[in-house]
């Protein structure tokens, strides 16, 4: 019995350091190969050894993909690539090729020259692993080996991000990574096409939660930046005659800054493209800066990768790339100390450490200056303690900062929630649906909803637990263009709907099917046709004469079957078309007549029939 | 002699036996008169090969045919099919055939027979469904005979079993467009059995290939088109279509929901694997709405914009769709919207937001949570927020239709429509306010609904701004906080961009007006006036300030206290504003002070219909009067002109047609003048000086009539006629002088030709109208067409001469509803004194923003027109893009016109003005067959002649030397 085994690695009832394997009509795929956050010791990375304890892993695996370049997704490709062993193809999109690197040079950086670990993999060894990287386009169907082919669709989450279809013949599994089905201010709508998988694998962060429109959001998060920014000149309720202007400029309140920390890659894009816009829209003179080094680089690439973001941006680079801001400048340590209003993107999301919490530290004095959260924070950070409302802050040095600054928080996640999740099931139409990248307890809730509402079954393994699913997989079988035609001619058109009878030959020859006329096969064949009769004797009590016996037979068969040419042989014996009925005198019992029906193989329909009738015995005759 | 001979006998040929022609020179003959149909049969007999014929009868089609051979034409081609192996050929003859049916004034029914003929013996299927649109063309064509129309649905029902989808494509389009619509047969069809139309389109539902399944669902709607009562079956089937695979089945399919929901809205369906029922409208929103959230934009966009025009949708239906029911963690979460609404009513507005107020409240039960409902849930929410702008802006549009008819829904909706406003799209962004205006009688905004509101007045885009002062216009608010913050931004607006002045102002002046009781408390605090002490007074020509005038006036006009809280200086400035900006600034009772002229306004009304009769019988004199003496004609003409141009002034309203008709009466009048001239009898050469004065008459007369044809929307065909013959008139008129004039005969042959090709041209295109114009000049002109093509122009020019003497005065019938065009230039304003400095050889642009009234079409007609002090003129042709469409009639045109020259010694003015182009040929009907060919689009762009329709405004220039 064919079947698709997937065992989750990572992510599996968990959000963080995903890895999938999959095995499907005998091909081993890894999809994607993450880091965990939460763990600094070997629990980071994904278990490699279940694949094999010794040897190198390109002996067992046909393939790994990548969907893209978040670290929980890609994060222990070097070290599974160069530390572990692995030679085979790694395929991402083009974004996620020239934006990963940068992300694990990072990570490596942050890993080897900050906490000093060492048995890190290299610089080297992430230019050697991207080097077995092969690129993939849109929509664009790759052939790994003969029979295992893969195909990106666009995911949303962030630039390059894409779902993969694995297909082995007609036998196929959807893998989604992260995807986003609304869109945002830079990036499209995840789309796939009714492909009917076998399987879906699909992430599940947001499996219990139904968002509000993404438009309350942006519109709140405007509204609070701009606010802050222009309080300075705020208008009196009278005309600016001239002293009521001089007294409203005497009294412009100290500068006013906004303080956004982002981390997620990504994230960073989609605010400056608000901001920007909307400083553009409202013509705002304000400086907007955002922190060197990992955004900037990877802006970069964010200008050039025009055909993954949404409409807009895609309508209008012709005229102006979105991505070349005009209003968000480079970070520099001393614009902090400048005077006027102004708003910095800076790193690190959750104020532990570096540029952002410099910054927060030296704004943080000001009621009038605002911080802005965009994501989650971890329990224990800076960013965490002033969200729950602490005003008092311990810093080392045994330093209490006053938090007068506005707190606010701003949720930009880029997940499917619930009835995206949903929704993307109903495009798909999977027979089974997976579910992967979330707490177990939300993908119960999800399970259940999709079970129902689908009338799909739904799995959701753990680390490690393997899910095996039995497969149907459809076998193609040629046919020869004479068969078909002899059989169309016999019947109407050939309808969709209906099943229709065939006889024909079937050959296997060198793993292909074909089905052809039974004498071609015996003439491909090289053998002689042998002719298989039934013969059965029907015992019919008859005083009369065989030849009697015979015709009333005949006359009994001419009356019943309507339709089919009967004949009365001179020799005594009926056929029905090719069924030959003999009529003998018992040689026991001259009262009863003995009946040979005897036909071959392929009237076998109409013989048993004959048999069952004649069974019945004669009419009375009149 | 026997060659002359032989000639006779070939003519003879010729008009008989058409394989003659071959064999003498076919050249010539097509030189004297081509003859369509014997030029194509030689050309198909010459052709070698297929690919030579096909060449052939691709310039064929390049030109029309006339109705009397088409015919002829038709057979040669038919005979060509029979004979014809090549299947590309048989195809475009196939078409060919499609397309003469087409000829007005040709009845098909005579090819008919022929073509089901070639029909059944048609092997390609190609050729077949060509045969069968060209069916589809004869059909439709004579849609009166019962009998072929029953026929031809015969022939389709047959080939609806054909195994390519083209074909059984084009059968369905057959049944759709000629399906019988009664049960009754007629006699003449008797022979035939009644077919179900629908029944047999509707088992094409399934059929195996898309684009069959695609036509076939066309085919229906075409069907409930032509005003067949669909059944309600149909219903069942349609949604299982809405599944399909292909997104242009499950597009149409929408559209066929959609169509059966308005037939039976009432119906009852029950819901599948539950024992309740609803009503079909109900359920068919509800499925729609489903589409919403297609994988295919094109469904998504169809299915949001079909939501928009179900009335009769239940209204906790309707309201499903604007709720998508958060949740967070399985707990029940408030939108954001509900969050704001709540503090609103609990008086907290305008909090900072905590940490985890949006923290879910109450748990959610598991098992009621339906993730993907049947039901409309959310639809609007996901439609709003869809990728492509396409779709949202179909959602603003279906969201501004349903709130229209129902005012809880427009409550309900506010908040969204208030969230496009932060749209990506300038587009979505500004079809969003323009709802929002449309819904605007239904609603009261919310503080914190205005806030937002308020918000995209600092836009950058003009029309964003222009939109939204427009909607501020329209609204209610509900506090005197609103008016107070309304007030705020839009000053706020008018520092940042000062040009949105006017703008702001007439905002004002209805934020005034509608909100007397909101602004009255409000009215110390924006005056600044005190109590006990003096303010100082403010600046009159601060805008700022007389945009809060503007609101206090308005607003006083119908609360008489208010003035009460005025001081003096408000007093005087209110009377300085009256004057100036009368528009803006009502009449108000002021205590101690007379109403002036405010009297004479009320009055105006009854009026009306005494000053229309008197425009009416004024008319009928001077018509009436054409046997007088000229002396009293001349004089009764310009009294009436006088009359008209009077009235026209008096009575807006009448203007257009005052204007109109007195333009008319002025050509008149000078070509009267210009015939009575004693000159005219005075020798040729004695006469050279005094010929200024007809000439420049016959100058003026066309410059005139080309006004009254273009100036004028609303001039209909028969207006058209006389207008073009007045022109004749002027162009003969014009004839005469020259030829009085002009030394040496030689130029006269040439205006002659083209006069005479003018007369020709008259007459082409106005054949129905010429038995209106008997008796007059083109009348007589035309019985004598055939003496003067043949006379030399001196004679010519006689016989023109008495004709245009003896030419009656043709009455013009006044149109129902004629408006003279009109632009005004708002900026530049010119009144600068600080030149526009520029280096010579570059350019500067200079903003223009002008209103149009009554102009059609704009964007090919409107031009904007510089001219230099040195008598150079430079046309520009704005963008379509810069034309604006603020409401019907109205245009606006906000363009930039690039200026340069080379370097000037001193500032200098430039003219702007807008000058309205036009092109007389456009106005003949094109034929059908050379639709899209590129002679017409030529004919489209060219100008002939330009009309200025504004006051021009100067613009102070100084283009400086470049400096080395």
């Amino acid at each position: 019995m064919p079947e698709i085994r997937v065992t989750p690695l990572g992510a599996g009832q968990d959000v963080g350091r995903s890895c999938i394997l999959v095995s499907i009509a005998g091909k081993n795929v890894m999809l994607d190969c993450g880091m965990h956050m939460g763990f600094s010791d070997d629990r980071r990375f994904p278990d490699f050894s279940y694949i094999t304890r010794s040897g190198r892993l390109t002996d067992f695996l046909d393939c790994v993909i990548i969907s893209h370049f978040h670290l929980d997704h890609c994060g222990a490709l070097p070290y599974f690539s160069e530390m572990v062993g692995y030679d085979g193809p790694i395929y991402m999109t083009q974004p996620t090729q020239a934006i990963c690197p940068i992300l694990l040079e990072d990570y490596r950086k942050i890993a080897v020259d900050k906490k000093g670990e060492a048995n890190f993999f290299t610089s080297q060894m992430i230019k050697d692993c991207m080097k077995k990287v092969v690129a993939v386009h849109l929509h664009q169907t790759v052939q790994v080996d003969d029979e295992l082919e893969i195909k990106a669709y666009y995911a949303g989450h962030v630039l390059g991000a894409a779902m993969f279809q694995i297909k082995v013949g007609s036998e196929s599994v959807v893998y989604t990574g992260d995807y986003n089905m609304t869109p945002d201010r830079h990036l499209g709508a995840a789309w796939i096409d009714k492909c009917r998988p076998n399987l879906l694998i699909t992430e599940s962060t947001y499996a219990t939660t139904i968002r509000d429109s993404k438009r309350c959001r942006e519109r709140d998060f405007l509204k609070k930046v701009h606010e802050t920014v222009e309080r300075g000149g705020k208008l009196w309720a009278r005309w600016p005659g001239g002293a009521a202007r001089g007294s409203s400029r005497a009294g412009l309140p100290p500068p006013l800054q906004v303080l956004i920390p982002v981390f997620a890659l990504g994230r960073a894009q989609e605010l400056c493209i608000l901001l920007e816009t909307f400083w553009e829209r409202m013509d705002l003179k304000a400086p907007i800066y955002f922190s060197t080094g990992l955004t900037e680089k990877a802006n970069h690439y964010y200008k050039l990768f025009i055909p993954w973001t949404n409409q807009k941006i895609r309508k209008t680079f012709v005229q102006r790339n979105m991505f070349e801001f005009k209003h968000i400048k480079a970070f520099d340590r001393a614009f902090a100390d400048s005077p006027g209003p102004m708003v910095v993107f800076a790193t690190p999301g959750m104020l532990h450490a570096g540029q952002s919490l410099q910054i927060f530290r030296k704004w943080a004095g000001n009621e009038k200056n605002m911080v802005i959260m965009p994501g989650y924070c971890v329990q224990g950070t800076v960013g965490h303690k002033i969200l729950s409302g602490q005003r008092k802050l311990e810093m080392e040095g045994r330093q209490v900062l006053e938090v007068k600054m506005q707190v606010e928080y701003m949720s930009f996640s880029a997940h499917a929630d619930a009835k995206g999740i949903m929704q993307l099931v109903g495009q798909a139409e999977p027979e089974n649906v997976l579910l992967v990248h979330g707490e177990a307890k939300k993908m119960e809730f999800l399970k259940q909803k999709i079970e129902q509402e689908f009338r799909v079954s739904c799995y959701m393994p753990a680390n490690g637990e393997t899910v095996t699913l039995p497969t149907s997989p459809s076998i193609p079988v040629g046919i020869s263009l004479g068969l078909l035609k002899r059989e169309m001619a016999q019947g109407l058109l050939p309808d969709a709907k209906k099943p229709r009878l065939l006889h024909g030959t079937l050959i296997m020859k060198d793993s292909n099917f074909r089905l052809v006329s039974s004498e071609q096969a015996l003439k491909e064949l090289g053998l002689a046709e042998h002719q298989l009769r039934f013969t059965c004797r029907v015992h019919l009590h008859d005083t009369r004469k065989e030849q009697e016996t015979a015709v009333r037979v005949y006359s009994h068969l001419k009356s019943v079957l309507k339709d089919h040419c009967v004949q009365h042989l001179p020799d005594g014996s009926v056929t029905v078309e090719s069924i030959l009925i003999q009529a003998a005198a018992h040689s026991e019992d001259p009262g009863t007549k003995v009946l040979l029906v005897s036909w071959t193989y392929q009237d076998e329909e109409l013989g048993s029939y004959l048999t069952s009738l004649l069974k019945k015995g004669l009419p009375q005759a009149s | 002699m026997a060659a002359h001979l032989k000639k006779r006998v070939y003519e003879e040929f010729t008009k008989v036996v058409q394989q003659q022609q071959e064999e003498i020179a076919t050249k010539k003959l097509r030189l004297t008169k081509p003859s369509k149909s014997a030029a194509l049969h030689i050309d198909l007999c010459k052709a070698t090969s297929p690919a030579d014929a096909l060449q052939y009868l691709l310039q064929f089609a390049r030109k029309p045919v006339e109705a009397e051979s088409v015919e002829g034409v038709v057979r040669i081609l038919l005979e060509h099919y029979y004979k014809e192996n090549d299947p590309s050929v048989r195809l475009k003859i196939a078409s060919l055939l499609g397309l003469l049916s087409k000829t007005a004034g040709f009845s098909p029914d005579c090819i008919m027979d022929d073509a089901i003929n070639i029909l059944q013996n048609e092997k390609s299927h190609q050729v077949l469904a060509q045969l069968l649109d060209t069916l589809l063309a004869i059909g439709t064509k004579l849609p009166d005979n019962q009998a072929i129309q029953m026929r031809l649905v015969d022939v389709a029902c047959k080939h609806l079993t054909d195994t390519s989808h083209g074909v059984r494509n084009k059968c369905l389009q057959l049944l759709g467009n000629l399906g019988s619509l009664e049960k009754s047969v007629t006699k003449d069809a008797e022979g035939l059995a009644v077919r179900d139309v629908q029944k047999i389109i509707g088992d094409y539902f399934s059929d195996q290939d898309p684009r069959v399944r695609t036509a076939a669902i066309k085919a229906m709607l075409q069907l409930h088109e032509r005003g067949l009562k669909l059944y309600q079956t149909i219903y069942t089937q349609a949604c299982k279509l809405l599944s399909d695979d292909y997104e242009q089945v499950r597009s149409a399919a929408v559209q066929l929901i959609w169509v059966v929901s308005q037939l039976y809205p009432e119906s009852i369906v029950p819901i599948p694997s539950s024992n309740e029922e609803i009503r079909l409208v109900d359920d068919a929103f509800g499925k729609i709405c489903h589409m919403v959230s297609d994988s295919s934009w094109v469904v998504r966009v169809q299915a949001s914009k079909l939501l928009g025009s179900m009335e009769q949708v239940s209204s906790h239906f309707l309201e499903q769709t604007l709720d998508k029911k958060l949740m967070s963690d399985l707990r029940r979460k408030r939108t954001a919207h509900e969050r704001a609404k709540e503090l609103y009513t609990s008086g907290e507005f305008s909090s900072g937001r905590k940490w985890g107020d949006d923290a879910p409240k109450e748990e959610v039960d598991t098992g009621a949570v339906n993730l993907i409902e049947s039901g409309a849930c959310g639809a609007f929410v996901h439609g709003l927020e869809d990728e492509m702008y396409e779709v949202r802006i179909a959602a603003v549009e279906a969201l501004c239709m349903l709130a229209q008819s129902s005012p809880s829904f427009a409550e309900k909706c506010l908040d969204f429509l208030v969230d496009m406003f932060n749209d990506e799209i300038e587009e979505v962004r500004l079809q969003s306010i323009h709802t929002m205006r449309k819904i605007s009688n239904n609603i009261t905004l919310r503080e914190d609904q205005l806030d937002t509101v308020l918000a995209v007045l600092e836009d950058s885009s003009r029309d964003i701004r222009e939109a939204l002062h427009e909607l501020l216009c329209c609204t209610n608010v509900s506090t005197k906080e609103g008016i107070h913050l309304a007030l705020v931004e839009l000053l706020k607006n008018l520092t940042k961009y000062p040009t949105d002045k006017d703008s702001i102002w007439k905002c004002l002046k209805f934020l005034g007006s509608r909100h007397p009781t909101l602004v009255l408390p409000l009215v110390p605090e924006l005056l600044s006036t005190h109590p006990f002490f003096d303010t100082a007074e403010p600046d009159m020509d601060d805008p700022a300030y007389i945009a809060v005038l503007v609101l206090i006036f308005n607003a006083a006009k119908t609360c008489p206290t208010m003035p009460a809280l005025f001081s003096d200086h408000t007093f005087r400035h209110y009377a300085y504003l009256r004057d100036s900006l009368s528009h803006l600034v009502p009449a108000l009772r002021l205590p101690g002070r007379k109403l002036v002229s405010s009297a004479l306004s009320p009055n105006i009304m009854p009026h009306e219909d005494p000053s229309h009769q008197f425009l009416q019988q004024s008319l009928e004199r001077v018509y009436s009067l054409q046997h007088l003496d000229p002396q009293g004609t001349q004089e009764l003409l310009e009294f009436t002109i006088r009359d008209l141009q009077r009235l026209g002034e008096l009575q807006s309203e009448l203007a257009g047609v005052a204007d109109f008709s007195a333009t008319y009466l002025r050509c008149q009048l000078l070509l009267i003048k210009a015939l009575q001239e004693k000159l005219w009898n005075v020798a040729a050469p004695l006469y050279l000086k005094q010929s200024d004065l007809a000439s420049a008459a016959a100058k003026q007369i066309m410059e005139e009539t080309y006004k009254m044809e273009f100036m004028y929307s609303g001039v209909e065909n028969k207006q058209v006629v006389i207008i073009h013959h007045m022109r004749l008139q002027a162009k003969a008129l014009q004839l005469i002088v020259t030829a009085r004039t002009a030394r040496g005969v030689d130029p006269l042959f040439g205006m002659c030709e083209k006069f005479l090709q003018e007369v020709d041209f008259f007459q082409r295109c106005f054949i129905a109208d010429l038995p209106h114009l008997q008796d007059s000049f083109v009348d007589k002109l035309l019985d004598l067409m055939p003496r003067l093509m043949t006379s030399k122009p001196a004679e010519v020019v006689k016989i023109l001469h008495t004709m245009l003497r003896q030419s009656t005065f043709l009455h013009l019938p006044l149109p129902e509803q004629i408006h003279k065009a009109s632009a005004t230039i708002i900026e530049p304003a010119g009144e600068s004194d600080n030149p526009l400095r520029f280096t010579s050889g570059l350019v500067v642009a200079l903003d223009v923003d002008a209103t149009l009234e009554h102009v059609q079409d704009p964007q090919s007609t409107v031009k904007v027109q510089v001219s230099y002090p040195d008598g150079q003129a430079q046309m520009i042709h704005p963008k379509p893009a810069d034309f604006r469409n603020p409401g019907p009639g109205r245009h606006r045109l906000i363009t930039q016109v690039y200026l340069s020259h080379t370097a000037w010694t001193e500032p200098c003015q430039v003219e702007v003005r807008l000058l309205l182009a036009y092109n007389s040929s456009s106005r003949i009907p094109k034929s059908p067959w050379i639709e899209g060919g590129e002679m017409s689009s030529q004919v489209e762009t060219s100008i002939e002649g330009t009309i200025p329709f504004s006051k021009s405004v100067k613009v102070y220039i100084m283009p400086k030397p470049a400096r080395r």
